[in-house]
């Protein structure tokens, strides 16, 4: 009997370790005559480095060393570019990375200045208040508009102003185009910063073995492979000298994919200084400081429309805050520029944006990684045009979805993945009649005047997204057979709790015939796969997944071929199913895989030439682009008028990624999504003064929604099967983020009766109380 | 350095200890007893990732001294599975999908342990009400809610 294990609701193969306590997290990593680093970070935004006086910190018992950049030599120099800039014509870019330790200047507030070593972790805190660095305090950039003044100071003086990045794409003619509008909105938007805060925070160990001239790195991050190339580069080492596993990681998110951050250059070389391993593990304040941000961009667009509700096109010019630093390039306002176009024909469209630099950490991708800005803005033009015109918001998307028979299609300008955007597939009415239903649509109307004449402000909101998923430039996996019947499965990508252990084994088992508790999975390890980019964009279930897909094809293949030999028959009559190949219809002419395995690596004998021993198979999968999954968020929320409280009464989803693995997992990521959108249009905000300070930097003032704030969420499949992948995946970690800002001022801007205009997001009950008593 | 001696039990085993005298308890449980199990978030009491109990009640062992804990019997997540089989509530977080990266798993089960104990037939705002001091980032609390709901079934 054969089992189907792909799209089934199979319980995760890693949560007994998990949820024992027997899963090896990087601050569980215990190695004999280990120290422990600390980080002497800026409390300036701005300032230079006049001096820096470790001598007291060397005093105290139990420091070894304390280096700060003027003792690396020539190991010293700015971290890599992690992405480069697209081939967009005209586009300007002006590189600059983080710096391993800051020499003489710093630029925001934790930037790591001076690295402790100690007996531990205690005495190296202990150690941060001994070192004296002497600053120079200077006038910081914050404001966006600001920074771009003729007078503004300079982060980078050689740069004569503070831009980033200036980029350009556009299709059509919008200026031509807007004359024949029935309706122009024109309007200015603001999307805040907020945190990943990820449970986990970041840590790294570091051993080097002097005597195998071998670098053994455990790092929190997301792509082990390009930071062990990174720092084998850099250490002068051969890549098989330098080990990077990340093994489990307590969440992802986005900013555990930097490669690197000083403290990944700064540890491993320590190791060796010290000749001892060297452990540091973020605290959460540093966390806030010193792991990557994202969201802040200001918007100002405009949409022209079609007396029908039709798009003739969009203008939106932006500025997106890169922080002090670019080492993620401009993947974060490209998907913002790319994104905003949503799963609509629009025909024309000018998009520009400055990227500018200013004294606040940096900006790299965070779950959505700009995409929720483009979708904030894009469904905002169309509530408000929808208003104007009187057509109902639901009905105004609907009449811009880009018909299924359009697929694929192609918007004509280049996405993050340096392809031009062009969406595989996708069927979106459906969606959206399916989020209608499910949210009670029709009958709201009648409800909302009900509750309001008891006095309860309620408010609906509908919105639709599409989520570029899946991007090259590859994955690969190895899938083995042992002789013992169990199969591994190996890829390069690291993973975060997205129950890679569990769906790669799907995909694997149906392949060759086992049960998936009989599959393990080893992820993030370079000395176990040693090819490959990480885990993120939506991509490890696409990419890598695809590639075990391959993979476990071509063991297939072996594992017929050799049990043809060997049970003496056609390989069309031979079946592969619980651990066994059978010659069908003769139940006594059969062979264990695992005996197979032991036939295909003989001790005597040869292997003919032409094959390789073992069942055993790599492959590889790299995408030409990405897939396009897609899907709408509904809410029904309440607003307390006297406190400004929110509260969610119901909230679906109906999305689409193409065929799913594993749909138990699927929803998870949804649920965990939406939270996380929530979290960032009603709860999280960053606040900084006027010095740059990060004023709310722990978990005390920084809130993050708790089991009383995110409702129970309904979720709806559709299913387009991608054509770009044999599984027909498309990924779905980031959709349930994606909308929920949009969403959300919707539907709050229903529930007061349209007496505000929702033009920001972060919202807050202060916040709304502000906006709601403004209009008065 | 100053040291202070002390005697507790964990998972059932007595320990006698010198410690230093601030040192949190959950860096002596994680690094000392290498009960590696109890996860450490924020350090500051607030998302209860290190929750374990301390004479059967919850409490966050970031925020206590080892040295407070002298006398105390504590029961860590290591101590939850028996003989090699998951307690009725992990297998009910492991059932529900009530997990993803696992790393606040551990604080969950333990603030879950002694209130399913308190109050077996808990309604859903009851469950929340009792996770409200305990951050997720990963499962938007849904599949929790629903493992305690599971886990309450099963343990009863």
């Amino acid at each position: 009997m054969t089992t189907q294990f792909f799209g089934e609701r199979i319980l995760r193969n890693e949560d007994p370790q998990l949820l024992t306590g027997n899963a090896l997290f990087v601050d569980d990593v215990h190695l004999p005559n280990m120290a422990h680093a600390a980080f002497v970070r800026s409390v300036y935004a701005h300032a230079r480095i006049k001096s820096i006086d470790v001598s007291a910190a060397l005093q105290r018992e139990g420091v070894i060393a304390v280096f700060t950049a003027a003792d690396m030599g020539d190991y010293w120099q700015p971290c890599p570019l992690v992405v480069p800039p697209p081939p967009i014509k005209d586009l300007k870019f002006n590189e600059r990375t983080q710096l391993p330790l800051v020499k003489d200047k710093v630029r925001h507030v934790g930037e790591a200045i001076a690295v402790i070593i100690a007996e531990n972790r205690y005495i190296a805190e202990d150690a941060i208040a001994d070192v004296y660095v002497d600053y120079e305090p200077l006038e910081v950039v914050l404001d966006l508009e600001k920074a771009l003044k003729p007078d503004a100071p300079l982060l980078f003086e050689e740069l004569k102003d503070n831009v980033a990045a200036h980029v350009i794409q556009q299709k059509g003619d919008y200026a031509t185009a807007k004359t024949k509008a029935a309706v122009v909105v024109k309007k200015k938007f603001f999307y805040d910063r907020g945190v990943a805060a990820a449970m986990e925070n970041r840590g790294i160990v570091a051993q080097w073995d002097r005597r195998a001239q071998q670098m053994t790195v455990w790092d929190t991050t997301q792509a082990p492979i390009p930071i062990r190339n990174g720092l084998a580069a850099r250490l002068g080492l051969s890549a098989h000298q330098v080990r990077v596993v990340a093994p489990y990681l307590g969440g992802g998110f986005g900013p555990k994919v930097m490669m690197l951050y000083p403290e990944e250059v700064v540890l491993p070389w320590a190791a060796i200084k010290v000749n001892r391993p060297v452990k540091w593990i973020e605290d959460r304040q540093e966390n806030f400081f010193a792991t990557s941000h994202e969201r802040f961009q200001t918007h100002t667009s405009e949409i022209a429309l079609a007396s029908d509700g039709k798009i003739i096109g969009i203008r939106d010019v932006f500025l997106h805050d890169s922080g002090a630093y670019d080492p993620y390039g401009l993947t974060v306002p490209i998907n913002s520029q790319c994104t905003l176009l949503g799963p609509y024909l629009v025909p024309n469209y000018y998009s520009e944006f400055t990227a500018v630099f200013t004294n606040r950490t940096i900006v790299t991708p965070y779950r959505g990684a700009g995409r929720q800005h483009g979708v904030f803005v894009m469904e905002r033009l169309l509530d408000m045009g929808a208003k104007e015109l009187g057509i109902d918001r639901a009905e105004i998307r609907k009449r811009n979805f880009i018909p299924p028979d359009q697929f694929p299609h192609n918007h004509e300008i280049i996405y993050q993945d340096f392809a031009p955007l062009t969406y595989d597939s996708g069927n979106y009415a459906p969606a959206l009649e399916k989020a209608k239903k499910m949210i009670g649509y029709d009958a709201f109307p009648a409800e909302q005047k009900r509750a309001r004449a008891e006095g309860k402000h309620l408010g609906l909101g509908i919105v639709s997204y599409v989520e570029g998923t899946g991007i090259g430039p590859y994955e690969g996996a190895r899938v083995t057979i042992g002789t013992n019947g169990k199969v591994s499965v190996v890829t390069g990508v690291g993973t975060q709790g997205q129950g890679h252990f569990t769906s790669f084994a799907q995909i694997v088992a149906d392949q060759i015939g086992v049960d998936v508790r009989d599959i393990s999975v080893v992820t993030g390890d370079t000395a176990e796969f040693h090819w490959g980019a990480g885990t993120f964009a939506s991509r490890g279930a696409v990419v890598a997944g695809n590639a075990c897909y391959a993979a476990g094809q071509m063991v297939r293949s072996k594992i017929l071929k050799l049990a043809g030999e060997v049970l003496e028959a056609p390989e069309s009559d031979l079946e592969i199913a619980d651990g066994k190949v059978t010659v069908k219809g003769q139940p006594d002419s059969s062979i264990t895989l695992g005996d197979l395995a032991g036939r295909a690596n003989p001790m005597r004998g040869a292997v003919k030439p032409g094959t390789e021993p073992g069942l055993e198979a790599t492959a590889y999968f790299g995408p030409s682009s990405g897939t396009t999954a897609s899907g709408v968020h509904a809410m029904i929320l309440e607003v307390d008028p006297e406190t400004m409280l929110v509260k969610i009464n119901k909230y679906v989803v109906v999305h689409d990624c193409g065929k799913m693995i594993n749909p138990m997992i699927v929803e998870g990521q949804v649920h965990g999504g939406v939270a996380q959108g929530i979290g960032n249009a009603f709860y999280e905000q960053l606040f900084y003064d006027d010095n740059g300070q990060l004023l709310n930097a722990s978990f005390m003032d920084y809130l993050l929604p708790t089991a009383n704030d995110v409702p129970h969420i309904d979720i709806g499949h559709e299913e387009t099967p991608s054509p770009l992948n044999p599984m027909g995946v498309k990924g779905v970690g980031e959709a349930g983020a994606i909308p929920v800002g949009a969403l959300f001022a919707q539907a709050v801007e229903d529930a007061l009766e349209h007496k505000i205009e929702v033009l920001e997001i972060p919202l807050s009950p202060n916040r709304l109380f502000e906006l709601v008593n403004a209009e008065h | 350095m100053n040291t202070i001696s002390i005697s507790l039990k964990v998972n059932g085993v007595q320990y006698k200890k010198d410690v230093e005298p601030r040192l949190l308890l959950s860096d002596f449980l994680r690094h000392e007893l290498d009960l590696t199990g109890t996860h450490v978030g924020c350090e500051h009491g607030v998302c209860g990732s290190c929750t374990i109990l301390l004479d059967g009640e919850a409490v966050r062992s970031c925020l206590i001294f080892a040295a407070q804990a002298d006398g105390c019997e504590l029961t860590t997540v290591e101590g939850l599975a028996q003989n090699g089989k998951l307690h009725p509530l992990q297998e009910a977080f492991r059932e529900a999908h009530g997990l993803q990266c696992g790393y606040c798993t551990p604080g969950f089960l333990m603030t879950l342990i002694p209130f399913l104990k308190e109050n077996p037939s808990p309604n859903e705002a009851e469950i929340r009400d009792a996770l409200s001091g305990n951050i997720c980032r990963c499962t938007g609390y849904q599949n929790i809610v629903k493992a305690a709901q599971l886990g309450a079934e099963k343990m009863k």
